[in-house]
C-alpha cells in the first residue's frame, strides 16, 4: 500500500519539477476484487490494483490537473509539467484562492486489515452457502462479494498532507424464481457484513414473491425499507451545495431557513458517524465538519469549498471536490435521523398500504419540483389488515420528494443502507402516506 | 506491449489455463468545460496497464494490475488463474466458448484532426464563444459548455494466436442553457442532453456542431419554456426527434437483446429481459417498418459503438436485431453464443479499460431509416405532439415498461407545429409502443447518435454506444403522466 514516506517521495518528485506558484498532489492506491455470480454459478471473478497520481498546478490566478498511474520519475516529472502548460492556457480566475496550509483532521478508524486480506476461496466458499441455500429452495442467485483496500493521500506546497486508509466489504444478493427477492450489504469490515442474514432475507423475499397480483395505479400508503429510501433521498444530496443554489439549479434555492420537510426530518452529513465511510478531509484537504443540514423539517445550512463559501460570504464546511470543477462541494456522507418504529410495527399498524423492497431505475422528471420516477423491483407486498397479504406486480412512480418528505408517518430506526442508485447513507425505513404510483408494468 | 502480453499468456498457460487472452491498454483522456464565462473543469489524464482473463478448472479468472514489469505481469497472469480456480468451487458446468479464428491485425478511428494536436487554447476559445452566446439571453441564469475526447491504444492477445492491435478515438462535445423563473428550472441542451453529440472521430466532430451558432437559440427556449403550456395528459399521436428516438432505441431495444442479461447473467444489477430465446424469429417486436440492426462495422457511421475487433478478438459485424417487425437475434459473446445455439460470437464485448473484464456492449443498434421527408410527416398529422431532447429515462428491470421525458415539446395541429409545451412526457410498454410505429423519416434525417454513459456490470463499467435513428411517429401513445397529481 501507499506508506506516507511514498506520498512524500512522490510529492517531493513533483514539487522539484513543477514550476507551478503552488503545487498540490492527490494520490490513490486500491486493491479490489469482485466475485459474482449468477444462475447458481460463480461466472465473473475479477481483482484489480492501481494507483493515480493527480497534479494540480497552481500559478498566475490559473489552475489545472493532469493525472496518470505512472509511479515513475520521468512519468511524475512530465505529468507535473503538463499541469503547469494546462494551466497557462486558462484564462485568469477571480475565485481562486491560495492553496490551504496544513490543517488538523480527527482521526477515523477506517482499515480492517480482515477485509483487506480477503481471498477468492473465501468469497467462493460464502457464495457456495448462498447457492446451497438457493438449490434447497428451488431458486436461483445472482450477486456479487466483493472487498477493497483504498490508500488515499493529498500533500500540497504549503505543507498540508493528509492520508487516509479504508476497507470496504460489499455482498448482494438476489434470489429468482419468475419473482424475485434482493438484499444488499456494504461496511468499512467485513466481520459486519453478515452474508447468511442477507442471504436469508432475499430468499424469503424471493419465496413470497411469487402470483404477483395487479394493484390499480394511484396514491398509497407505502413502507419503505432502508434501500428504497436511500434511492430516494439519494437524489438530493447535491441540492445542499452551497454552488447549487448560486448557480439556482438547487431544489433549495431561495429555502434557507425555510421549513421543506415534515417536523420528524432531520439531516446532518457526518463523516464521522459510525456507521459511515470516507475520508475526513476534502478535495483541497480541509477538514470535514459535521453539518446539521435540516432540523425538524427547516433547511438550516449548506455545506461549502473554500470558494463557494467566499463567494457567499460564511465559512468552507469541508465538502469541496477536488479542483478544478463546476460542481463545487456537496455532503458525501447524510445522516437521516431515525425513529422507534420497527418494519414489523409498520405493517402491523398498516390498515391498507405498499411494502417496498428496492427501488429502480429512479430519474429526476422536475429538478426544482423534485419529482422522481422509477420502478419498484425485488419485492413489493400488499399490505392489508396489519399484514402482508400478498405480493403485487411491479408498479412505476412518479413521487414528489419534498412532498414525501412531508408525508412521513413513521420512521424506523437509522441504518447503513445499500442501494444502486445512490452511494451508501445512514436512512430509516419509513412509512409515507399518498405515495403516488401511476403505471403499473406486466410482471 | 507485445512483450508484455506474451509474459501473461505463457504465465498463464504454465500454470494450467485451458484459454487465456490479455489486453494491455494506453488510454488518454481530455475533459474540457466551461460554466458562465469562467472555466469549470480543466484536466488531462492516462491510465497504461493490463488485464488477464483466463480460464481454468473451466471457470473465469481476472487480474489486472498497472505495474508493468515483468514480475508483477507474471503474478498478475498466475493471480487470473487462482482466481479462475476459485470459481470452479461453485459452478454448474464447464465453460464453452464459440470458436473463433486466430486474428492478427490492426485497426484504428478514422481520424482527420487528432483532438490531441489541437491547441488547448482553441478548445477554450470556441467553448468560450459559445458561454457567451447564451449568456447574452435575459433570463438565462446558467451557462455549460463542455468537451471531451479519449484515445485507447490496445492490443489483444489470447492464446490462440491473436494479437489485434487497435487505436480508437472518440469525440464530444455540447451545451446546456439553463434558466430557474418563479420556482422552476428550464434547460435546453444542444445537440443532445448527455454532454451533446459523440462519436468516434476526431476534433472535426466539434467543428461541424457549430456550437457558438446555436447557443442563443438555446437559451431562448430555456426561458421560452417558463410560459409554455405544460405539456397535456391523455392519449396521443407522438413524433420523437431522432436524439430522443436514439435513447428510446437503447433503453426498449438495445438493453433487452443484450445476452448476458437474457441468460440472467445481469439480475442481481442491471436486470434481466422479458425476451427469451424462443422470441427469435417469432415475436413481433414492432411494427413492419422497424427495421433495426447492431452494426459495429465502420461503414455503418462513426458511432461509438465502431471498431475493427471487440474485446475478445471476434471481428466487428452487423448483426439483424428487428427484420420487418419481427425480432431477430441478441447481442452476443463466445460464452453467451453456444448458449442459445450460435454458431458464432456477434462479437459485441467491450471493456472499459485494461482493469475490466469485458461485457456484451451493445455496439451501433439503429433503427434503419424509413421513406418520409419530416415535412410531409408532419403535415399528415392532424393532431400529435413533437418530443425532443432527453430529460429524463427511467425503464424497469426486464425492460418492459418505460417512461421518457424531453426538453421540449411542439403541439402538432392541422399538420403543423404549434405552440411549445414544456415538461412533456410519454411512457409504455416497449413492444406495444414499437408496433405502434406508424412512419420513419428519411436517410437525410438519420443522425447516429453517441450514448457516452451507458452503465453496466460489477464492478460498474461505463461506455459509449451509438444509435442511429430518423424523427418516427408513434400512435396512441400515453402523455403526460409524469405531472400527473
Amino acid at each position: 500500500m501507499l506508506s506516507e514516506a511514498r506520498c512524500r517521495e512522490i510529492f517531493d518528485v513533483v514539487r522539484r519539477a513543477s514550476q507551478a506558484d503552488e503545487v498540490e498532489v492527490l494520490l490513490e492506491a486500491t486493491q479490489s476484487a469482485l466475485t459474482r455470480f449468477a444462475n447458481n454459478t460463480i461466472h465473473q471473478n475479477v481483482a484489480e490494483e492501481g494507483i493515480h497520481v493527480s497534479v494540480r498546478a497552481q500559478l498566475d490566478g490559473r489552475t489545472a490537473r493532469t493525472t496518470t498511474n505512472k509511479t515513475d520519475a520521468d512519468s511524475l516529472r512530465r505529468v507535473a509539467e503538463r499541469a503547469v502548460e494546462s494551466a497557462r492556457w486558462q484564462p485568469q480566475n477571480p475565485d481562486l484562492l491560495p492553496l490551504p496550509g496544513p490543517q488538523t483532521y480527527q482521526s477515523v478508524d477506517r482499515y480492517c486489515e480482515e477485509t483487506a486480506a480477503l481471498t477468492p476461496e473465501a468469497r467462493a466458499e460464502a457464495v457456495g452457502k448462498v447457492v446451497a441455500r438457493a438449490q434447497r429452495n428451488h431458486l436461483t442467485a445472482a450477486g456479487i462479494f466483493s472487498s477493497s483496500a483504498t490508500t488515499a493521500a493529498l500533500l500540497n506546497s504549503r505543507g498540508l498532507f493528509a492520508r487516509h486508509r479504508e476497507t470496504k466489504a460489499e455482498f448482494s444478493v438476489t434470489f429468482l424464481d419468475g419473482g424475485s427477492g434482493w438484499a444488499k450489504g456494504n461496511f468499512v469490515s467485513v466481520r459486519n457484513l453478515d452474508v447468511e442474514e442477507l442471504a436469508a432475507r432475499a430468499c424469503d423475499k424471493a419465496l413470497a414473491n411469487r402470483d404477483p397480483q395487479e394493484l390499480a395505479p394511484g396514491r398509497y400508503t407505502v413502507i419503505l425499507e432502508p434501500a428504497a429510501v436511500l434511492d430516494l433521498v439519494g437524489f438530493l444530496f447535491y441540492d445542499f451545495a452551497g454552488t447549487a443554489v448560486l448557480d439556482k439549479r438547487s431544489c433549495f434555492t431561495d429555502q434557507v431557513g425555510k421549513k421543506v420537510f415534515g417536523e420528524n426530518i432531520s439531516i446532518s452529513d457526518d463523516v464521522y458517524h459510525r456507521w459511515q465511510a470516507g475520508a475526513p478531509w476534502d478535495g483541497e484537504g480541509i477538514p470535514r465538519q459535521a453539518v446539521q443540514l435540516v432540523e425538524r423539517g427547516v433547511l438550516k445550512n449548506l455545506v461549502y469549498a473554500r470558494h463557494t463559501a467566499k463567494k457567499m460570504n460564511t465559512q468552507p464546511t469541508g465538502h469541496g471536490f477536488p479542483l478544478p470543477n463546476e460542481y463545487g462541494e456537496a455532503p458525501m456522507n447524510l445522516v437521516f435521523a431515525g425513529g422507534n418504529s420497527s418494519l414489523e410495527e409498520m405493517i402491523s399498524t398498516t390498515e391498507r398500504g405498499v411494502l417496498v423492497t428496492r427501488l429502480w431505475y429512479i430519474r429526476e422528471v422536475d429538478p426544482y419540483e423534485k419529482i422522481l420516477t422509477g420502478m419498484s423491483r425485488d419485492g413489493i407486498y400488499w399490505v392489508e389488515g396489519g399484514q402482508v397479504k400478498h405480493a403485487v406486480r411491479n408498479l412505476r412512480f412518479n413521487q414528489k420528494l419534498k412532498e414525501m418528505l412531508n408525508q412521513v408517518e413513521l420512521l424506523g430506526p437509522a441504518v447503513r443502507a445499500a442501494g444502486e442508485e445512490s452511494f451508501e447513507m445512514v436512512v430509516p425505513a419509513m412509512r409515507v402516506a399518498n405515495f403516488h404510483f401511476t403505471e403499473v408494468t406486466k410482471y | 506491449m507485445r512483450d508484455w502480453a506474451h509474459w501473461a499468456l505463457d504465465t498463464a498457460k504454465t500454470r494450467g489455463a485451458t484459454y487465456a487472452d490479455v489486453r494491455v491498454v494506453d488510454a488518454r483522456y481530455r475533459n474540457l468545460s466551461t460554466k458562465n464565462g469562467q472555466v469549470g473543469t480543466f484536466s488531462e489524464s492516462e491510465s497504461l496497464g493490463l488485464g488477464v482473463r483466463a480460464i481454468a478448472d473451466g471457470a473465469w479468472g481476472f487480474a489486472a494490475t498497472d505495474q508493468l514489469t515483468r514480475e508483477k505481469i507474471q503474478e498478475t497472469a498466475a493471480r487470473a488463474v487462482a482466481i479462475a480456480r476459485a470459481s470452479a468451487r461453485v459452478k454448474q458446468h464447464d465453460l464453452v466458448l464459440a470458436p473463433e479464428e486466430k486474428i492478427q491485425a490492426a485497426w484504428q478511428t478514422p481520424v482527420v484532426k487528432d483532438p490531441f494536436s489541437v491547441p488547448v487554447d482553441d478548445m477554450l476559445k470556441l467553448l468560450f464563444r459559445a458561454d457567451e452566446e447564451m449568456r447574452r439571453v435575459g433570463g438565462l441564469t446558467l451557462a455549460e459548455t463542455s468537451m471531451s475526447f479519449t484515445r485507447l491504444e490496445q492490443l489483444f492477445a489470447s492464446t490462440i494466436g491473436s494479437e489485434i492491435k487497435q487505436t480508437k478515438v472518440y469525440s464530444g462535445a455540447g451545451l446546456v442553457a439553463t434558466s430557474f423563473a418563479d420556482n422552476e428550472i428550464q434547460k435546453r441542451s444542444y445537440p443532445n442532453s448527455f454532454g451533446g453529440q459523440h462519436a468516434s472521430a476526431g476534433y472535426e466532430l466539434v467543428e461541424g456542431l457549430d456550437l457558438v451558432g446555436n447557443a442563443q437559440r438555446m437559451a431562448e427556449q430555456a426561458v421560452a419554456l417558463h410560459k409554455a403550456d405544460q405539456c397535456p395528459q391523455g392519449r396521443r399521436t407522438i413524433i420523437l426527434g431522432s436524439s430522443q428516438l436514439g435513447l428510446q432505441i437503447h433503453e426498449s431495444i438495445g438493453h433487452p437483446i443484450e445476452l448476458d442479461r437474457v441468460l440472467g447473467m445481469e439480475a442481481n444489477f442491471a436486470g434481466t429481459s422479458f425476451l427469451n430465446p424462443g422470441h427469435v424469429g417469432s415475436l413481433q417486436y414492432g411494427s413492419e417498418i422497424v427495421n433495426v440492426v447492431a452494426d459495429a462495422r465502420l461503414e455503418h457511421g462513426p458511432g461509438l459503438g465502431t471498431f475493427g475487433y471487440d474485446d475478445e478478438g471476434v471481428p466487428a459485424q452487423c448483426i439483424d436485431i428487428i427484420k420487418d417487425g419481427r425480432f431477430a437475434g441478441f447481442l452476443s459473446s463466445r460464452e453467451t453464443a453456444p448458449a442459445i445455439g450460435l454458431a458464432r460470437s456477434g462479437g459485441t464485448m467491450r471493456a472499459e479499460s485494461w482493469n475490466r473484464i469485458p461485457l456484451i456492449r451493445m455496439t451501433n443498434v439503429s433503427l434503419l431509416p424509413g421513406t418520409w421527408k419530416l415535412e410531409d410527416l408532419l403535415a399528415d398529422t392532424d393532431d400529435g405532439i413533437y418530443f425532443e431532447t432527453n430529460r429524463s429515462w427511467s425503464i424497469d428491470d426486464k425492460r418492459y415498461h418505460f417512461q421518457f421525458g424531453t426538453e421540449i415539446g411542439w403541439e402538432i395541429k392541422g399538420g403543423k407545429l404549434g405552440r411549445m409545451l414544456k415538461n412533456p412526457s410519454y411512457s409504455g410498454i416497449t413492444t406495444e409502443f414499437w408496433n405502434s410505429c406508424d412512419a420513419i423519416c428519411n436517410r437525410s434525417h438519420w443522425t447516429l447518435w453517441g450514448t457516452p454513459n451507458c452503465g453496466k456490470g460489477q464492478p460498474m463499467q461505463t461506455m459509449g454506444t451509438g444509435h442511429g435513428a430518423a424523427p418516427a411517429r408513434f400512435r396512441n401513445v400515453l402523455v403526460g403522466v409524469a405531472y400527473a397529481q
